[in-house]
């Protein structure tokens, strides 16, 4: 890849609480092109939403970006920014959308004066002129009636407008890269679809590169180009969407996958992935899937795996790549045994 | 959006006879130099209209120096209500600001300035405030203002931390951080309107705690002196020939009961319907009106 647009280089972000040093995003690395559509997924407590606001370096604490962590983005090192060189990258070129639009929006603001406040913040525009970005950003977005929307309230609209409205704030700098957390995840199903109409549409347009955080599957085939897999705050598996679909190779996406319903599938029950992620504080010394895993063996339990290449743009940090018979003796994971 | 007719019509009874009352107390107050009949020093006839039981000519009697009660009283209000309101606000805006700065900064500094609130809170405000006026004989009426308001924030920074911790984790606060937002900016725009309904609940109920603290400090005679009027110097010049002179006390005490009262009446009124969680089950309606009263306070 030529000169990605985000290239993040071993990202470990700690915090330090009282029972003791949670290494939610644990030596992460990926790049993201210009105008890609990139899906980040993984169960609850993989370490997504903290690797989207290390980005932004929105980590407050006890939590840490540590040092030797390296994150370049269209060519200058976001560690080394200065707080205030920072505050102009955010909402400037990296912007994020928030998965609760109800409580992303401030209740006491009309939601145009909520993005007119980022050309405000961003271009020092005057009010009226950051009030007429407002309604076109909101037109921009698909919301009919903008002018008199804008003056409207967040408890006035539907969830889905208020997330339209939440992407608009985004938006309103162009941006180079998105940060969506979930974006469709608090919505109902059709209104789902329509705003992932909307960020593919918007993205085509303007050459946005959407990082897209979701753990359903199913948003990342309809939207994504390339897919990373997170566990245990580390990257497990990455690949192009249609090989992760077609050929999964980490156990771990294997049980994602499984975890899908589908269509004329005649089973009565989903499958699920026995056990949960355990506690970020104390992460296993081997394979940090080994216990949920239905392949593991000893070697898994004692040693950590690397990244293995299983073809050109597909990552997977799983020993079957070098031991791939395993893959025929499945056996009940040892959480479901115990 | 409701016109304010409309929202007083929903009041209940009390509130909107409390709203009523105060409303002409504070104007008969601050118009008391164009209503009082006389001047609030003013000794009309100190042989033959010293003492006089109410009447027609003096409807709130006379005091033993021939003055006229009706216009000691109008004046009077409009000093312990100055006074009052005055140093309420003082505390509402100290208490706002260092209860958003402690929330905002967080870590260390939030931690010094809650132990130094905590040092503060430890010292009782009656004896602090007779210390000091005992000392500094006699006060100024705006040093008053002062020292009632600059004892009188503690309570105010506590709840507006508290309110602005639970509001910085909304999630706007983090869009707003994600979009780059200045600290500065979150806390003003996007904490401080968020925190100000309890602020204008306590801010109320304070008015009559101070009229009442300074009534008091004013009868052990170390607030406002005489001969300028005050509710509290004149409800303690009443007592002392309250048996025969019963009008005396009987007219500012009565003033005194009266706005303290009503404050009263008014902030439960306004807590019931700016506090959410006192809203319990009650009235669904009422969240929305949070809403809007919060923001248009904001604008």
């Amino acid at each position: 890849m030529a000169n990605p647009l985000l290239s993040i280089e071993n990202l470990r972000t700690y915090f330090y609480t009282d029972a003791g040093v949670a290494r939610a995003v644990d030596g992460v690395t990926f790049d993201i092109s210009a105008g890609e559509t990139v899906g980040l997924v993984g169960e609850s407590g993989c370490g997504k939403s903290v690797t989207a606001l290390s980005i932004l370096r929105l980590i407050s604490s006890p939590g840490r970006i540590e040092p030797g962590s390296r994150m370049l983005f269209e060519g200058r090192d976001l560690m080394a920014l200065s707080d205030s060189d920072m505050r102009k990258v955010r909402g400037n070129r990296i912007a994020m959308v928030f998965q609760e639009p109800m409580t992303a929006l401030n209740p006491v603001f009309t939601v145009g004066d909520q993005i007119a406040e980022v050309a405000r913040i961003h271009e020092r525009a005057s009010k009226k002129a950051a009030w007429k970005r407002a309604v076109e950003m909101l037109e921009l977005v698909g919301i009919p009636a903008p002018e008199e929307r804008a003056g409207e309230y967040p408890h006035q609209l539907s969830g889905g407008m208020r997330q339209r409205v939440v992407i608009a704030m985004a938006l309103v700098m162009k941006p180079a890269l998105v940060i969506a957390d979930e974006p469709t995840t608090a919505l109902d199903v059709t209104i789902q679809a329509q705003i992932l109409d909307l960020l593919k549409d918007l993205q085509q347009r303007f050459g946005t590169s959407i990082l897209l955080i979701t753990h359903d599957m199913g948003v990342v085939a309809e939207t994504c180009s390339r897919v990373i897999v997170m566990y245990g705050g580390e990257v497990v598996e990455q690949a192009p969407v249609d090989r992760i679909f077609a050929n999964p190779h980490h156990p771990y996406t294997e049980g994602l996958l499984g975890a899908m319903p589908k269509m004329g599938d005649d089973r009565d029950r989903l499958q699920t992935i026995p056990g949960t992620v355990p506690p970020p504080t104390n992460w296993p010394t081997g394979c940090r899937f080994s216990d949920r895993c239905r392949y593991s063996w000893e070697r898994t339990e004692r040693a950590h795996p690397p990244l293995f290449e299983i073809e050109p743009g597909h990552l997977s940090r799983c020993f079957l790549a070098e031991e791939p018979q395993r893959r025929l003796t499945p056996h009940e994971p040892l959480v479901a045994k115990s | 959006m409701t016109s304010a007719r409309a929202r007083f019509g929903r009041l209940d009874a009390g509130t909107r006879v409390a709203l009523v009352v105060l409303v002409v107390i504070y104007l008969a107050a601050f118009l008391a130099p164009v209503i009082a009949p006389y001047g609030p020093t003013e000794q009309l006839d100190i042989v033959g209209l010293k003492n006089q039981a109410p009447s027609f000519a003096h409807p709130f009697g006379t005091d033993r120096f021939s003055r006229d009660l009706l216009s000691r009283v109008l004046y009077g209000t409009l000093v312990s209500l100055s006074v009052a309101t005055l140093a309420v606000l003082v505390s509402a805006v100290v208490g706002t600001l260092y209860g958003l700065v402690a929330a905002t900064a967080g870590g260390v500094v939030d931690v010094v300035l809650m132990r130094a609130l905590d040092a503060l809170l430890s010292i009782p405000r009656v004896l602090l405030l007779i210390a000091i006026l005992a000392l500094w004989d006699p006060v100024p009426l705006w040093m008053l203002v002062v020292l009632l308001g600059i004892t009188g924030w503690f309570e105010v920074a506590r709840l507006v931390r508290a309110e602005a911790l639970a509001a910085r984790e909304r999630e706007y606060v983090a869009a707003a951080r994600s979009l780059g937002a200045t600290g500065v900016r979150i806390m003003f725009r996007h904490l401080l309107p968020n925190v100000l309904a309890p602020v204008i609940v306590t801010t109320a109920l304070n008015v009559g705690n101070v009229i009442v603290l300074e009534a008091g400090l004013s009868f052990v005679g170390i607030g406002a002196r005489e001969p300028a009027a005050s509710l509290g110097t004149m409800f303690q010049d009443g007592t002392e020939a309250f048996a025969g002179t019963w009008w005396g006390a009987l007219f500012p005490g009565g003033v005194i009961v009266t706005i303290v009262l009503c404050f009263n009446v008014v902030g439960d009124a306004l807590r019931s319907s700016l506090d959410p969680r006192q809203l319990g089950a009650a009235r669904l309606g009422t969240h929305t009106a949070h809403l809007r009263v919060a923001s248009a306070t904001a604008e």
